[in-house]
């Protein structure tokens, strides 16, 4: 267990949980605001990812995919919002998860009616492919290292929208009282749309930021939405601050739980025992990261609701 | 008048489909989620060898399974009591087959493997009734470690994902292998991010690397690996580099040596024939897939000209001969159902646009499961 491998991993963790960031924002603004539980972000996740694949294998251009891949899931966000989430806003969460959860076979149908079942090439561009050394002589990839940039820049920027921006005032206000803002004269129904829009971009985003180093295929947004819910609730429903927190949490525990858990079973057990048992505890981690904080705070790191 | 005319034209129907005495067969495969590329693949293949032998009196009935157990499980339900099958076939993953087979073939029925190939069938859980026309599960990992052996790789880091499949694949791999291990590795079924394992990997001081990553996780994981800057070679079963999934994985997979029974550039007459048909067909080169859904057709019909299904110990016994021509040259059944076969190895290289294999050698000739034994039927 060398300096190089640990550090390597830290890194590791970083940049899994930045990516998770990019998802866990849009989901918290759009739980936090309009309290509503999304189902169906992951299936923007991998539109993002399909457009990203067919404009870079139209076009061959990587900046080209990552905007198209933004404006497709921000566009299907709006449309989805506009013709089915909007009439969900005043029903209760469990009508929300089953249409929601049909908006997932809908979206997975849909893309496999477009796409067809076998998965898409998105490959990493020219000039960010390959390793680069960084100081102390850890060797890492350059895209990775790009997207863990991204996603902190990305998160400034969130974090400076929010908290200086007219429009993110009103969704702050709009996030406290609903009723309020709306009788202040904010028009709650295009504030939700807006919202709704910016959450599906940022998970278009992290589709095919991510999809160039996994593969782009049918389902592939599902796991990452469990971890985003696992996010949220860390970091506390509604909060950029939360989501960044929780993220770079849960992507650490992850990686370094999966990486020194079996190692450190190994001290006292054998290899293969060792392993297994190792193995297992590391997929529990991020949950009994989760149950000790919402034992700690149950309303999450920076959770104001209660 | 009209009214009397249609129901002598459906008695005549009746009659003239009881005088043909059909054959009822019913596919349960995966044709939707992330796995459809498989089942799209073996569907194909299957039903173009059907349509080529002409015979209208085979009728197939196709579902799909979503990759579920319980989906699958109701299918076989449906097909065998209310369409009244004689034959199942299609499944392609392990604990799917393991959840309808010894059910199936329990009440009566055959069952043609053309994918999974679990080891609790091919030992004592074997059955009479169930033939596997594809591999055992563990043979395209013992040949990869036999492969691994003659290329001089003394050290391997091995990984897989957590699940009987997986623990099916390194057992594999170790039961040939002769040199040390430098790490083995469970990961997760469905993980899509691999740098914790490549970082292990770039820290463990092996000379190769082999893995069982099958679909969506071998594509995430070569693009990775092939980022990395870790230059090991690589050995893999051929399900990381099938037909579907190396235009996805694209040139990170170009020169990587995988281990199948199968490939187009296979030197026979059955072989060039299913290549081209399928391609005229369906406007894309076959994978290993598609040609064990066309051999296990070709079994069916070569057993169905020598016997009627009605006959189970006659029709049996034409499965066993399984006189039929493979794509795979030579093809023969071993006592307990399975293939005894060549497994050949395979790398990946750029034809045109398009990435695909060629033989470059033999990895296991003849090739049985360590099964067999345990069979008792």
């Amino acid at each position: 267990m060398t300096f190089i491998l640990i550090a390597e991993q830290i890194l590791n963790g970083i940049q899994f949980g930045v990516m998770l960031f990019l998802m866990a924002a849009g989901l918290t603004l759009i739980f936090g605001v309009m309290g509503l539980i999304n189902l169906a972000h992951g299936s923007l996740y991998m539109v993002g990812a399909f457009a990203a694949a067919a404009v870079a294998g139209a076009s061959g251009s990587f900046i080209l995919a990552v905007i198209a891949a933004m404006a497709a899931a921000a566009m299907a966000g709006v449309i989805v919002e506009l013709a089915v989430i909007r009439r969900l806003y005043a029903r209760d969460h469990l009508e929300q998860v089953l249409a929601t959860f049909a908006l997932i076979l809908v979206f997975s149908e849909g893309t496999r009616w477009v796409f067809g079942s076998f998965p898409l090439f998105l490959d990493i561009p020219d000039y960010l492919s390959g390793p680069v050394t960084l100081p102390a002589g850890i060797q890492y990839p350059l895209y990775r290292l790009a997207l863990i940039i991204a996603g902190l820049l990305v998160a400034i920027g969130l974090g400076l929208f929010i908290t200086r921006t007219r429009v993110g005032i009103q969704i702050r206000a709009g996030e406290n009282d609903r009723e309020m803002t709306a009788a202040l004269g904010v028009d709650i129904a295009k504030l939700y749309t807006f919202v709704f829009a910016l959450g599906a971009a940022l998970a278009g985003l992290a589709g095919a930021l991510v999809g160039a180093i996994q593969s782009v295929q049918i389902g592939m947004g599902e796991p990452v939405l469990i971890l985003a819910f696992v996010v949220i609730v860390i970091g506390g429903i509604g909060s950029i601050k939360g989501a960044l927190v929780g993220s770079l949490l849960v992507g650490l525990t992850d990686t370094l739980g999966g990486v020194f858990l079996p190692e450190f079973f190994k001290l006292f057990a054998d290899a293969d025992v060792a392993t297994a048992t190792g193995s297992a505890l590391a997929s529990m981690a991020i949950y009994v990261l989760m149950a000790c904080i919402l034992i700690w705070r149950p309303t999450g790191l920076y959770g104001a609701r209660t | 008048m009209h009214l009397k005319s249609l129901a002598l034209a459906t008695a005549i129907g009746v009659l003239a489909t009881g005088a043909m005495a059909d054959t009822k067969v019913g596919m349960i495969t995966t044709l939707s989620g992330g796995g459809a590329g498989l089942g799209l693949d073996v569907r194909d293949g299957f039903m173009l060898a059907i349509n080529q032998s002409g015979r209208d009196d085979i009728e197939v009935v196709i579902e799909d399974d979503q990759r579920k157990p319980d989906i699958a499980v109701q299918l076989a339900d449906k097909m065998i009591q209310s369409e009244k099958v004689d034959v199942l076939t299609g499944i392609i993953w392990s604990n799917l087959a393991m959840a309808v087979v010894p059910a199936a073939t329990a009440q009566g029925k055959f069952y043609l493997s053309p994918n999974a190939g679990p080891s609790a069938l091919a030992g004592q859980g074997c059955h009479p009734n169930y033939f596997n026309v594809a591999w055992q599960n563990d043979n395209l990992h013992e040949a990869a470690g036999a492969y691994a052996n003659t290329a001089g790789l003394g050290n391997s880091f091995i990984l897989a994902p957590n699940y009987p499949a997986g623990k099916d694949a390194l057992t594999g791999y170790k039961r040939f292998f002769e040199g040390e291990l430098a790490g083995e590795i469970y990961t997760e079924l469905g993980q899509t991010d691999y740098a914790a394992e490549i970082a292990q990997i770039r820290a463990s001081g092996a000379d190769s690397v082999f893995f069982f990553l099958p679909g969506g996780m071998g594509i995430s994981f070569l693009k990775q690996y092939a980022d990395s800057g870790v230059d090991l070679p690589v050995v893999g079963p051929a399900f990381s580099f099938d037909q579907g999934i190396l235009q996805a994985v694209g040139p990170a997979a170009l020169g990587v040596v995988n281990t199948s029974q199968w490939n187009k550039d296979i030197d026979n007459p059955t072989n060039a024939a299913f290549v081209e048909s399928f391609v005229a067909e369906y406007d894309r080169l076959p994978s290993l897939y598609a040609s064990q859904g066309y051999d296990t057709a070709q079994l069916l019909i070569s057993a169905l000209e020598k016997a009627d299904v009605s006959d189970q110990d006659a029709f049996r016994d034409a499965l066993r001969a399984a006189d039929f021509d493979s794509t795979r040259g030579e093809f023969a059944f071993g006592s307990n159902h399975h293939p005894v076969q060549t497994i050949y190895a395979r790398e990946v290289i750029q034809e045109g646009d398009v990435f695909t294999n060629r033989i470059i050698g033999v990895a296991l000739e003849d090739h049985a499961d360590a099964y067999a034994a345990d069979c008792k039927m």
